[in-house]
């Protein structure tokens, strides 16, 4: 017996529905698997890890808190996936941003009006921007492999970003810890409430309103625009997107300044709200789950805003699978490798059938 | 001043080695029309199944078997998706990048601060004992020789060899290796086991030779280092060595400046591999005619036979 | 043994399609047996059975009188069944040697295996140099590879499925020379082929297929021509009917001098290509395979830019510079040779694909840079129905229709707009007698109504149904536009082989 796949004459639209909703349930049975092989019930398990994650309004505040970088990344990298544009430096190009939008408290800290958050936000997106520029412009000028390019540079602003904090920009009362001052008033994102206090009071902050103006302006564009018509055809057929007259060197542009664009907006958010100062570590690997929240949302804007909330769901549950049965938060990753395995796998049966077929003899037999 | 060479000399050997080691394996993965992106995930993983292993048996080449086994297993899992489903080799290099990079840091939790098994040099007696060139040619530990036996294996079978002519066929057109009769499949999935057992070797000579202890994320981008080489190298294994030493260098060169305190921020130093990773693939790109004339034209492409 | 091979009763389904319809036939030794039939009557089916590539649903084959199954082509070469397919199973970056050891079973010797393919190919009268790397070679000396490598496995059965597609007159003349010998030492040969001229004065015994079913099998010295093409068909076929009466306007398309440098190390260079295309005459660009014709619809459609504007004037503007869209807004269109993934989005709708060329110069489809999908499935409903695109439901995808659908709905899509030029490469490639004729048609019917319509093609026969006057490309180079009427096979198999490329001064083309 071999398996083989089989190509459809058309894309199955149910597959494409259902694939990500079978890679969930996949990894979700083998999640429950390694707990019940760890000696934990894997039921309770699974419940704690994703589950519980749902239940409290602090929690939910929380979720939010995390998907909204996720989304914002994410929807940004399904676009440029889509039109096959390989970013996958979008941590650099968030801490890009981060660094670029904390000079105005490390320069200013005594600037304090709304227009401090304007500027701040702005530096954020031109940092995420420029960061992304470099792989583009060698790109298109060079030839360069941008995934090797832009992944090379996130751990370059990784150092800057240490040296940054250590050196020039450290704060001078801070005890010699690698970061800058603490940032205050209109140098952090103001709040919102989303749910009043009378159910359970869920505030937000502006980053989560950011992310869904990003998703719902991408998922416009790509749907409706003649620009997305443009990046989906370069996605899937680069010769056809020529002769239709659209510019690869343009698309090599666009993708990764919108992308790094809107990862510098999630780093300059992360360090004025959740983070509150310049350091080390202000992304828990954001950039890289987005690559996960691109592909699980099935490289479509609105999918990655609900696959930003299943990720998000598996970073706290790892949070709270750590304090209620001490298993460690890194399985929380592992879960989010598996789930990207599982959704690839689905994805190529919308194109194709499986079909197990019997062994084929080798040598040709003449028959008695 | 001699001593302070050669022991810069050594440094260098022994960063070099599992570039070396990545790059050559990545190279006959891409020969045969496939991109693993996930050398990085392979070797984490690699790195943490050798120090454990060694740990829990005290033999350190226990320890590089199981880093060889670790990081095959692990790219049988790339080959399923991208040969069996189909499934596009980009992001599949990229999923296995992240699982093994999350797998290896589960697995390596206890093993945080626990003191390495080393492996250890061999002593030619007498050979070993020449002044300067006896520890640098014959006081080498084992995998060192062995990165340079993968090579020449690898160019032998390359380019001297029917199983290497089927690899390039396959890489070059698996339509056309297919209608010959060649299970392109099949040569691919061997392919792919080779690059990740390679990975899996330099992962393993990362927490066994380079800095014989496991500390999550001590890849440090190696992977994606290795990949660059194999541009670099214009798919020929010869030139692998040159790139993997040249890096080595550069890496080894940071650290000695740093030592030397010179007031260069250590961070600077630390990024060089990087920067010096961009501006060769750049040089190397340049060179349009050359890339394309040697990039295997399959590479990255799906393959599945047409009924 | 009275027949090498024998096929009985063979029938082979996909899905829902039977390719193959209780098939049975007699191959003799030393008999050059023809398969005719459209595209998609079943013959490369039928063959890549023999040659063990697919399996029979039922029935059974028999190899010098037993009953065998042929599993795998490595199967079928150690039977000694050899196959030259029509699109070669050639490796671009490796050598003449090494492409052949790749089908050699046995001992791995390069050098041994080297001495014999320059001693079995002088002998044949198909010189090779082992160590030349194919992509350096012509399309004639890529057959040869595939043939030398057959040759030396010395076989029984020798296939070849639609060899002279891609070889000149001269070319094709060699290779009958080279099967009759063959013949002639006792090796069968099954030849594939829609050419009739050819197959009568070569064959020895014709099999016809239709839909899957042998319909025929004839003598073809007691046939005529006509009478092959009726069995083949089914039916008259359709000949295009033009109103050929002198009517020509002013010069639409000018290409002047045109050069463009290769895009990389396998590609053509095209030197001083020169040419006036003038309202209401078709001119054809014949031209081997891979002389630079893709370049050629490269630089004219502006997929490439061109170094100076006035090496491509359309109606008067020079427009070398300018890309593809700027064209098409001065009442241009193209049409590619690759369908799937250049002239259509393989997972696009049918109307989706309709923006793909019209974004630019249908006002309807685009509007504050927002696709309309009405606007799109309008035109899209429009073209489907002119040109009788036949498909499974409203707006498939496109890479679920039949090439000859597609290929009237990716021409269709561009003489929607009723172009002043129309460049196409390849029209009828791949595409079954009913489409061709249809979009034969249909270029002729635009040039009549004072459109200059440009046509790059392989097919002679074509050429010669539609063109009023004919230029030879070879190796980048454009031979003078002859008037259709003043050129016989002969003289453009010269111009194909390169007669006109000596001349160092560039000729404008005279009408």
């Amino acid at each position: 017996m071999r398996l083989v796949l089989e190509k459809r004459a058309e894309a199955s639209g149910r597959m494409a529905i259902l694939s990500p909703i079978v890679a969930i349930l996949l990894t979700l049975v083998t999640g429950g698997i390694i707990f019940a092989l760890r000696g934990l019930n894997p039921f309770s398990a699974l419940y704690v890890f994703f589950v519980e994650p749902l239940t409290t309004s602090w929690s939910i505040e929380q979720l939010i808190v995390k998907a909204a970088p996720l989304a914002m990344i994410g929807a940004g990298l399904a676009v440029s996936y889509m039109a096959n544009v390989w970013n996958i430096g979008a941590e650099g190009q968030l801490t890009a941003g981060a660094i670029l939008g904390s000079a105005i408290p490390v320069f200013f800290p005594d600037f304090q009006s709304p227009l401090t958050l304007v500027l701040m936000l702005s530096l954020g997106v031109i940092g995420g921007m420029a960061w992304a520029a470099i792989p583009a412009f060698l790109k298109n000028r060079f030839g360069t492999n941008e995934i090797l390019t832009s992944l090379m540079l996130v751990y370059v602003i990784q150092l800057v970003l240490d040296w940054l904090v250590r050196g020039p920009w450290r704060d001078p009362k801070g005890y010699n810890f690698p970061k800058t001052i603490a940032f205050t008033d209109w140098q952090l994102l103001p709040q919102f409430q989303l749910i009043p206090p009378s159910i359970g009071p869920i505030y937000v902050n502006l980053g989560a309103i950011f992310a869904v103006v990003a998703v719902l302006a991408l998922a416009f564009m790509m749907g409706r625009t003649l620009k997305g018509y443009e990046l989906r055809v370069q996605g899937i057929a680069p010769r056809a997107g020529r002769f239709s007259g659209f510019s690869r060197e343009k698309t090599v542009w666009f993708c990764f300044l919108l992308s790094g664009g809107l990862a510098g907006l999630a780093g300059i958010c992360e360090v004025m709200s959740t983070v509150g100062q310049l350091q080390p570590g202000i992304s828990p690997g954001y950039g890289f789950t987005a690559i996960i929240v691109a592909f699980l949302g099935r490289l479509n804007p609105i999918g990655a805003l609900v696959a930003a909330f299943a990720l998000a769901i598996s970073y706290l549950g790892g949070e709270s699978a750590q304090v209620a049965l001490g298993i460690s938060d890194k399985t929380a990753r592992v879960f989010q490798g598996i789930l990207l395995f599982y959704i690839l796998a689905c994805d190529s049966l919308i194109l194709y059938r499986l079909k197990f077929i019997g062994r084929t003899p080798k040598l040709a037999e003449v028959k008695a | 001043m001699n001593d302070q060479l050669l022991s810069v000399i050594l440094t260098i050997i022994t960063a070099s080695t599992p570039l070396l080691l990545a790059a050559i394996g990545e190279l006959v993965v891409e020969r045969s029309g496939v991109l693993n992106l996930g050398v990085e995930g392979m070797m984490a993983v690699g790195a943490v199944s050798g120090f454990g292993a060694a740990l829990l048996t005290g033999n350190t080449y226990v320890g590089v078997l199981a880093a060889l086994v670790a990081g095959a297993l692990l790219s049988l899992l790339f080959g399923f998706l991208t040969l069996t489903m189909v499934s596009n080799q980009v992001a599949t290099g990229l999923a296995l990048t992240l699982l093994g990079l999350g797998t290896a840091g589960l697995m390596g939790e206890s093993f945080v601060g626990q003191p390495g098994v080393h492996l250890e040099r061999l002593h030619v007696p007498g050979l070993s004992d020449i002044p300067f060139i006896g520890p640098i040619l014959f006081g080498q530990d084992l995998m060192v020789y062995l990165s340079f036996a993968i090579v020449a294996g690898v160019s032998y079978l390359l380019f001297r060899s029917k199983a290497g002519l089927i690899i390039r066929a396959v890489g070059d057109s698996h339509q056309s290796a297919h209608a010959l009769g060649y299970s392109v499949v099949g040569v691919r999935y061997l392919c792919v086991m080779f690059g990740g057992a390679c990975s899996g070797l330099a992962g393993g000579y990362l927490s066994l030779a380079y800095t014989p202890q496991w500390v999550e994320n001590m890849t440090a981008g190696r992977g994606w280092i290795a990949l660059a080489l194999v541009v670099f190298s214009s798919w020929l294994p010869w030139r692998i060595v040159v790139g993997a030493y040249l890096f080595g260098t550069i890496t080894v060169m940071g650290f000695s400046l740093q030592a030397y305190g010179i007031g260069i921020p250590s961070q600077l130093l630390s990024a060089l591999p990087y920067l010096v990773t961009i501006l060769v693939l750049v040089l190397i790109s340049r060179n349009r005619a050359l890339i394309r004339a040697n990039t295997p034209a399959c590479l990255g492409q799906p393959f599945v036979p047409d009924r | 043994m009275e027949y090498l091979l024998e096929a009985l009763h063979v029938t082979k389904v996909f899905g829902t399609l039977k390719a193959n319809d209780d098939v049975t036939l007699k191959v003799k030794p030393g008999e050059i047996h023809a398969f005719l039939g459209e595209n998609g009557a079943g013959k490369s089916t039928l063959v890549k059975m023999i040659y063990g590539a697919l399996q029979p649903t039922s029935g059974e084959f028999r190899w010098m009188g037993k009953p065998v199954t042929i599993p795998s082509p490595a199967a079928a070469r150690k039977l000694g069944i050899g196959m030259v397919f029509q699109h070669f199973s050639l490796f671009d970056a490796l050598t003449v040697a090494e492409n052949i050891a790749l089908a050699m079973p046995g001992a791995f010797d390069m050098k041994k295996l080297s001495e014999r393919i320059t001693r079995v190919s002088r002998d044949y009268g198909l010189p090779l140099a082992p160590t030349a790397v194919v992509a350096d070679l012509s399309v004639g000396e890529r057959q040869r590879i595939e043939i030398v490598r057959c040759l030396l496995q010395e076989p029984k059965l020798l296939i070849m499925d639609e060899p002279t597609a891609v070889l000149t007159p001269q070319e094709a003349d060699q290779l009958f020379v080279t099967l009759a010998r063959l013949a002639g030492e006792g090796c069968a040969v099954i030849y594939i082929s829609h050419r009739l001229e050819e197959v009568k004065r070569l064959c020895h015994n014709v099999t016809i297929l239709r839909h899957g079913k042998v319909v025929a099998n004839v003598d073809p010295e007691k046939e005529t021509a006509a009478s092959l093409a009726r069995l083949m068909v089914g039916g008259d076929i359709h000949v295009v009917k033009s109103a050929r009466e002198d009517q020509r306007g002013a010069t639409r398309l000018k290409l002047d001098h045109l050069r463009l440098p290769a895009d990389g190390p396998f590609a053509v260079e095209l030197r001083n290509v020169s040419l006036d295309v003038k309202a209401g005459e078709v001119v054809a660009i014949a031209g081997v395979a891979g002389n630079g014709q893709s370049e050629l619809f490269d630089a004219v459609s502006g997929e490439r830019s061109l170094a100076s504007a006035a090496m491509l004037v359309i109606d008067g503007k020079p427009m070398g510079h300018d890309g593809v869209n700027k064209r098409r807004n001065v009442g241009a269109a193209f049409v590619p040779e690759e369908r799937l993934g250049h002239g259509a989005v393989p997972g696009f709708t049918l109307s989706q694909n309709v923006v793909l060329t019209r974004h630019s110069s249908d006002e309807a489809l685009v509007k504050s840079g927002m696709v309309s999908s009405g606007g799109a499935a309008g035109v899209s409903q429009r073209v489907i129905k002119d040109f009788d695109v036949r498909k499974g439901k409203p707006d498939p995808e496109a890479r679920s229709l039949s090439g000859g659908n597609l290929q009237k709905f990716v021409v269709g899509r561009e003489l929607d707009r009723k172009p002043g030029v129309l460049v196409i490469n390849q029209p009828t490639w791949g595409v079954d007698a009913g489409a061709a004729a249809t979009v034969r048609q249909a270029i002729v019917d635009l040039a009549r109504q004072g459109s200059a319509v440009l046509v790059i093609s392989q097919d002679l026969d074509e050429i010669f149904e539609i063109a009023d006057r004919i230029a030879v490309i070879s190796r980048g180079q454009l031979s003078e536009a002859y008037p259709a009427s003043e050129l016989s096979s002969e003289k453009i198999g010269l111009l194909m082989a390169g007669a006109h490329e000596l001349k160092e001064t560039p000729h404008a083309a005279r009408a």
